[in-house]
């Protein structure tokens, strides 16, 4: 069976006047697969996701987001995905309930649906109860996983997620996994960043970036068994060492 | 070598309703490269800036090599090199004239004590002249060290020095440390990192204000009480879902491309388990015994201090 290619990049160069941020990346992402995206600081990983969320335009190449052009069509693209980082995630002087029907309209969503929608979402995070509270009151882990069943709400076809779980609790960080898995089985794509190599294996594919370049892209156990280690820390330390000052 | 160098007792600091470290107490010998582990939130921040006479403790004590951190505070700031969470160096000035003003301050020179940032800032002199606001994570991180280093400090207290750094930067920088405890620098130093633990001589494992447990990372990992395995199957997602409904379980926990699963009764397992994931129609089995890690603990600690048992 064909899978969809739900972004495809080829030869994609993004450069800030004489620096080269991005040299020649190709790669295909495929429809409910969870693709990890490792590197180094400044290795050049946000200036691409900056791309494929169609905020930065590419100086050359071919990209295309959930189909549509990554120099032409922004605006399609930008309704297309979600987006959660580490930093940005909820406004903590609004309450939970709040917080989702304000997204729920940025996103366009009609009032009805957005209303029955958190209603279920609510319900399915065990959240209910809390949803009249300020998210300044609540939990990490709960605003977390608040934070990207928002970014999931407007039903995207891909969610990038920039070091989602940095700095949380290994439980916490497990939770948070569960719902991407979830997520991926539904049919969104997830493009997700991280420092935390065993999260790397969570992946279906990954691919790591250094000085601007794809060194190397496969499956988490080819990626270890073609270089003969046992976990990914091995791998990212054999490729990634290159570090630039 | 003195055992207790640093030493801590009952510290305690609230601010308003919230509670950030309670009832406190270690104590880490000369020499030693001493870690804190744990995640946000969970009051690293504010033991290190007691620890360095930035803040009072609510109650208790705390006191390094002689000095106590509240009466002997100028002492202290004289005999320690910080290194806070945040980059906190002058983003306006080059990189020698940082590391010359924090010479200055402490009334020495970068000549006086080379040798003891030689390793790190060698790496950084070529950019010497750069504004350290340009440089990179990396880069600051070493800039940083080599300032908390150039007074020839007796102990290094290092907040999430590797905190947002990538693997191979994190891996550098615990060489760099591992150098400077040759030097007899008495190291603490936090993290969220815990496969970090394993680099330190002794560790604390901290959760919600209060340390766990303290010991070194060995006795931590082979004091895990209950029987451990690495279970495989050809789908991850549908082994979890099947694995935390499974009757015998204790703890079910992923591990990259592996789930840990402890049982709650070691006495038929793993074949017990075996039978019931073939039954459930998975492919690719596979079981192994394994050793827990500083992960597995952390999580079991964890969990056992959310739910206390009531008899």
């Amino acid at each position: 069976m064909e899978r969809d290619v739900i972004i495809e990049v080829k030869d994609l160069v993004k450069k800030f006047d004489h620096f080269v941020a991005n040299d020649h990346l190709s790669f295909k992402v495929y429809g409910g697969e969870i693709f990890g995206f490792l590197g180094a600081n400044g290795a050049g990983k946000t200036t691409a996701i900056r791309i494929l969320c169609g905020l930065s335009k590419p100086t050359s190449g071919f990209i295309r987001v959930a189909g549509y052009d990554a120099y032409s069509q922004t605006e399609q693209i930008k309704k297309s995905i979600g987006y959660m980082s580490q930093k940005f995630s909820l406004y903590e002087d609004l309450t939970v309930y709040e917080n989702i029907r304000f997204y729920g309209g940025i996103y366009g969503l009609r009032t009805e649906y957005i209303r029955s929608k958190s209603e279920e979402l609510l319900h399915r995070l065990g959240m209910t109860e809390i949803r009249n509270k300020l998210i300044k009151d609540i939990p990490t882990g709960w605003r977390q996983k608040l934070a990207f069943s928002i970014a999931v709400f407007h039903n995207p076809r891909i969610v990038f997620l920039d070091e989602p779980t940095g700095g949380v609790d290994p439980v916490t960080r497990r939770q948070f996994w569960k719902l991407i898995y979830e997520t991926a089985h539904s049919g969104i794509t997830v493009f997700v960043t991280t420092h935390y190599m065993d999260e790397a294996e969570y992946c279906d594919k990954v691919c790591i970036m250094s000085e601007g370049k794809i060194v190397a892209m496969d499956s988490p156990d080819k990626l270890k068994e073609g270089f003969g280690v046992t976990n990914m820390d091995e791998v990212f330390f054999k490729v990634a060492r290159n570090v630039t000052y | 070598m003195d055992e207790s160098f640093i030493e801590a007792a009952g510290l305690t600091k609230t601010f308003g309703p919230i509670t950030a470290i309670s009832d406190v107490s270690f104590h880490v010998g000369k020499g030693e490269l001493f870690g804190f582990i744990g995640p946000d939130g969970t009051g690293k921040t504010t033991l290190f800036r007691i620890l360095t006479t930035l803040l009072l403790p609510d109650k208790g004590s705390a006191r390094i090599g002689s000095h106590d951190v509240v009466k002997n505070f100028r002492e202290i700031r004289k005999n320690i090199g910080y290194m806070a969470g945040r980059f906190s160096l002058y983003k306006d000035l080059t990189v020698e004239e940082n590391l010359k003003f924090y010479a200055t301050i402490f009334d020495t020179t970068i000549e006086e004590n080379y040798h003891l940032i030689r390793n790190i800032y060698s790496h950084i002199e070529p950019f010497k002249k750069r504004l350290a606001g340009n440089l990179s994570g990396g880069m600051k991180q070493k800039l940083a060290l080599s300032c908390a280093l150039i007074h020839k400090p007796d102990t290094l207290v290092l907040d999430e020095p590797t905190t947002g750094v990538d693997a191979v930067s994190r891996r550098e920088f615990w060489e760099m440390l591992k150098e400077l405890k040759k030097e007899g620098i008495t190291i603490l130093v936090s993290t969220p990192y815990m496969d970090e633990a394993s680099l330190c001589d002794r560790v604390a494992l901290m959760q919600s204000g209060r340390i766990m447990e303290i010991d070194t990372p060995a006795a931590i990992t082979s004091q895990y009480p209950y029987a451990l395995f690495a279970v495989r199957a050809g789908n991850i997602n549908l082994l979890l879902n099947d694995l935390e409904v499974y009757e015998n379980r204790r703890s079910v926990q992923p591990f990259g491309q592996t789930v840990h699963f402890a049982p709650a009764n070691a006495a038929n397992e793993p074949e017990g388990l075996r039978k019931y994931l073939e039954s459930r129609g998975h492919s690719g089995i596979r079981i192994e015994p394994i050793h827990a890690g500083i992960e597995d603990c952390f999580m079991m600690l964890m969990t056992n201090s959310e739910q206390p048992k009531t008899e």
